[in-house]
């Protein structure tokens, strides 16, 4: 069992490390590239792992969509999901009612039974919120309008699936057994109670991030243990999840509500970045399992049935949503997104599937049929976004939408501020004055309690994280500035975002000569020792007082300067070497020239300025002319 | 009642100078003068435009007093003028603060008097070279006054040379502030120097004063 165990995870791992690259590579995206590993491995191809009778894995696997949503939700701030009400609500419950009523009238054209249809109906109008959220997510296409719809509509679908649940055995057409205690804790309870329960859960949620969240956060990460944080990281997921699934709502839509309740709080970025390869992972297993779970056999014997019934379906559910989204007037192009992405059946089917045939809602021989009509136009949804892709029109047309609406709470951060100590509260305060959107990042959760309090954004987490860099978007960060007071943890930190990062600027501080040489020595080109600029502000101050120039002593303090930056980068070459203090006693004497207004390299920058002296000699010989 | 000059004051390295640090001296304590010394008080550039145009408002004259630099002032007096007349200040149809001011140039150049004709190296008259000087001064409404000019500045070899301009300078300054300048003369001279009386005269008539 054991070994079964590590030989099936060995498995999964092996054919995502394959297919996964492979298919990003292609540009099918990492979707495709999963279902399609699954697909080989599952029983039908390979047979190296179980179909649909390992339901454990996929059960397992819908962890991952749990997990995505929580992430989802922690982008998205309440004010934000405010604005979504209008789609959420308006589209989402047209889109459901009409794919159904539509199966319905189908289904009783063709002469089939009113319930069943009604059933199937309501089965077939989910989509699939793991590979619509994860394709959009890869491409970026979340932020556009058409990914917004989408994204509100499968929110509706989320919530639609607790009544669909509760309907569903209304509709048994042969009495068989009842299902068993799904919301088993709620059982014998009246429709009020239960209500009243939901309500008390979903209010736990809520109060729960608003007023516990900091302080248990705060405490955690006290201990300054990376992993105590993301073991509650898991803790809390799960723990939602479980709560949710208790009082019969959707684990993934209870997991969505935390994080939005999250979403403002100091440790969102800490929490994305904990989060982020869980949910990878798993979300890649659901999308393996449902790959081997397509029935191949059935598919060949009924290819007829189950491919005209996938593009049936597919079909109509992208002519229902290009009506909804026009009804809602949306552009064009945000209509063929919306209508592309949503235009699968999803994973809700696979469960309502398997209830209806318990229930005696459907007869099996239609949930066998439907089952594989499900994977199939699941696993068409990739190639028809990568289609949409394509045209460019679309593309084009979308990118333009982008921007006013969009799903992430604020502009993603052009410079990460890693380290809000002396340096970088002045730096962060600078940027943020200019508004450069800015992410700062700090280890000391009291410190990030404090900015927080005067109105700036920073986050608590310890930036020589890799996962914390992306989750502050190190990816579409243009700048990183890193003032940590510790030289080895800078050079550490820009060498992780250099070689992951590498269109990141960084800009590091260094405290002492030595710690300039050392980064500049490690390559670092943008070096800045703390003290250089007050020194000389203070020297230009004191050369004032005692009778100089105002503007001879700022151009005196720019040359010395510049000469000092150079001879720095000079002398990092040499440090540790023999020669270092005779290049340094050279260096010195040369700013001194220079400044004096003898010496050879820089002579033109102060002294010779405006120098009156070599016109005057030709003007006494009479010679100043062209 | 005595007008007010603002005397403008534009050097990059005053420390080098011999020239404009006396004529500047021969001036900047006469009652009525306000003297604003643009590199010292800005050595940054970042002007202050609402000092600025206060001091414009509480002055009826003012004086750019410059070396003479690739024909025309240091920089920072340029960097003055785009920033402080402002549109809806000095010019457009609400900017009227300047209208009826003085505008005077007091100039030292290298070159000789002679090499600013036609025929000489620098092919131009002063005046025409002062014209964006002038064509400001239009714009804003100001009457613009012949030049006090400088000529062969780094020529002069003492202070002795130099005092005879200093107290023209200041005697132009002094009729500016009690009136007594003919401004319909000044106007249309080629220089102001050539409607002001002759150095020598002010020297016997012993008005100057020893001014640094």
């Amino acid at each position: 069992m054991h070994s079964h165990f590590l030989f099936q995870a060995f498995v999964y791992l092996a054919a995502a490390a394959i297919a996964v690259p492979v298919a990003k590579r292609l540009g099918l995206g990492s979707v495709l590239g999963y279902l399609l590993a699954g697909a080989v491995i599952g029983p039908n191809v390979l047979g190296l792992v179980g179909g649909r009778t390992e339901g454990s894995v996929m059960h397992f696997a819908e962890f991952g969509v749990v997990m995505l949503l929580f992430l989802i939700g922690l982008e998205l701030k309440p004010s934000l999901l405010w604005r979504l009400r209008v789609p959420i609500l308006g589209m989402g419950s047209a889109q459901v009612l009409l794919t159904t009523g539509a199966v319905l009238a189908i289904g009783l054209l063709a002469g089939l039974p009113a319930r069943p249809s009604l059933a199937l109906g309501l089965i077939l109008a989910m989509s699939s919120t793991a590979i619509v959220l994860q394709s959009l997510q890869e491409r970026n296409w979340l932020k556009l309008r058409g990914g917004q719809a989408s994204f509100s509509v499968l929110l509706f679908q989320d919530l639609a699936v607790i009544p669909i649940i509760a309907l569903l055995p209304l509709l048994a057409t042969t009495k068989t057994s009842a299902v068993t205690g799904h919301s088993g804790l709620l059982e014998g309870l009246s429709a009020w109670g239960k209500t009243g329960v939901v309500l008390l859960a979903v209010g736990a949620v809520v109060a729960g991030g608003q007023l516990l969240a900091r302080p248990v956060f705060r405490f955690i990460a006290g201990a300054r243990l990376p992993e105590v944080f993301t073991a509650f990281a898991l803790m809390l997921v799960i723990g939602i999840a479980l709560l949710m699934q208790t009082v019969g709502l959707s684990p993934a839509l209870g997991a969505f509500l935390a994080g939005v309740v999250l979403a403002e709080s100091e440790y969102r970025h800490e929490l994305e970045g904990d989060i982020e390869p869980f949910k990878g992972l798993l979300l890649g297993l659901f999308f393996l399992s449902v790959g081997s779970a397509i029935d191949f056999p059935f598919i060949h014997d009924h290819l007829g049935l189950v491919v005209g019934g996938a593009l049936g379906v597919v079909v109509l559910k992208f002519l229902v949503l290009v009506t909804v989204s026009i009804v809602f007037r949306r552009q064009w192009s945000d209509t063929l997104l919306f209508g592309f992405a949503l235009a699968q059946v999803g994973e809700f089917a696979f469960v309502l599937l398997g209830l209806s045939e318990r229930l005696g809602v459907l007869p099996p021989d239609w949930t066998r049929a439907a089952m594989a009509v499900t994977a199939l136009s699941m696993t068409a949804t990739p190639p028809l976004l990568l289609l949409l892709h394509k045209l460019p029109r679309v593309r084009a047309g979308g990118d333009a939408d982008r921007a006013m609406d969009s799903i992430e709470p604020e502009v993603p951060g052009r410079v990460i501020l890693a380290g809000f100590g002396r340096m970088g509260n002045i730096i962060g305060r600078f940027l943020q004055a200019n508004g450069v959107p800015t992410t700062v990042l700090d280890v000391d959760a009291e410190l990030v309690d404090g900015v927080r309090k005067v109105g700036l954004k920073a986050w608590y987490g310890d930036a020589s994280r890799l996962d914390m860099l992306r989750a502050a978007g190190a990816d579409q960060a243009e700048v990183l500035i890193l003032t940590l007071s510790d030289t080895t943890k800078i050079r550490a930190i820009g060498e992780l975002a250099r070689k992951h990062f590498p269109h990141l600027k960084i800009l590091a501080r260094s405290r002492r000569r030595v710690d300039a040489y050392e980064l500049i020595n490690a390559g670092f080109e943008h070096v800045y020792r703390e003290t250089l600029g007050t020194s000389l502000d203070m020297g230009v101050d004191a050369l004032q007082l005692v009778g100089f120039r105002a503007y001879h002593a700022r151009r005196a303090a720019f040359a010395f300067r510049k000469h000092n930056e150079a001879s720095m980068r000079e002398l990092a070459s040499h440090w540790g070497g023999q020669n270092y203090f005779n290049v340094l006693r050279a260096k010195i004497e040369e700013a001194e020239s220079i400044l004096r207004g003898g010496g050879a390299v820089l002579k033109d920058q102060v002294d010779a300025a405006w120098d009156n002296e070599p016109l005057r000699e030709e003007a006494a010989k009479g010679t100043l002319r062209r | 009642m005595p007008k007010r000059v603002l005397i403008l004051f534009a050097h990059p390295a005053l420390e080098k100078s011999r020239v404009n640090r006396y004529l500047a001296g021969a001036v900047q304590n006469i009652p009525g003068v306000t003297f604003n010394d643009l590199y010292e008080v800005y050595p940054d550039f970042q002007i202050d435009v609402a000092r600025e145009q206060e001091l414009l408002l509480a002055h009826d004259v003012v004086v750019l007093q410059h070396p003479f630099y690739w024909y025309s002032s240091p920089a920072i007096l340029k960097e003055w003028q785009d920033l402080v007349l402002e549109h809806g200040f000095a010019y457009g149809t609400d900017g009227t603060a300047l209208r009826g001011k003085v505008l005077l140039n007091v100039i030292t150049t290298a070159g000789p008097q002679e090499a600013y004709r036609p025929e000489g190296y620098n092919r131009f008259t002063m005046r025409h070279l002062l014209s964006p000087f002038e064509q400001t001064a239009s714009l804003c409404g100001m009457r613009y006054l012949a030049p006090l000019t400088v000529h062969r500045a780094l020529s002069l070899a003492s202070l002795r040379d130099v005092e005879p301009h200093a107290l023209l300078y200041r005697r132009a300054i002094e009729s500016l502030i009690d009136g007594s300048l003919d401004l319909e003369a000044a106007t249309r001279a080629e220089r102001l120097n050539d409607v002001l009386p002759a150095p020598d005269a002010i020297v016997a008539s012993g008005t100057a004063t020893g001014a640094l």
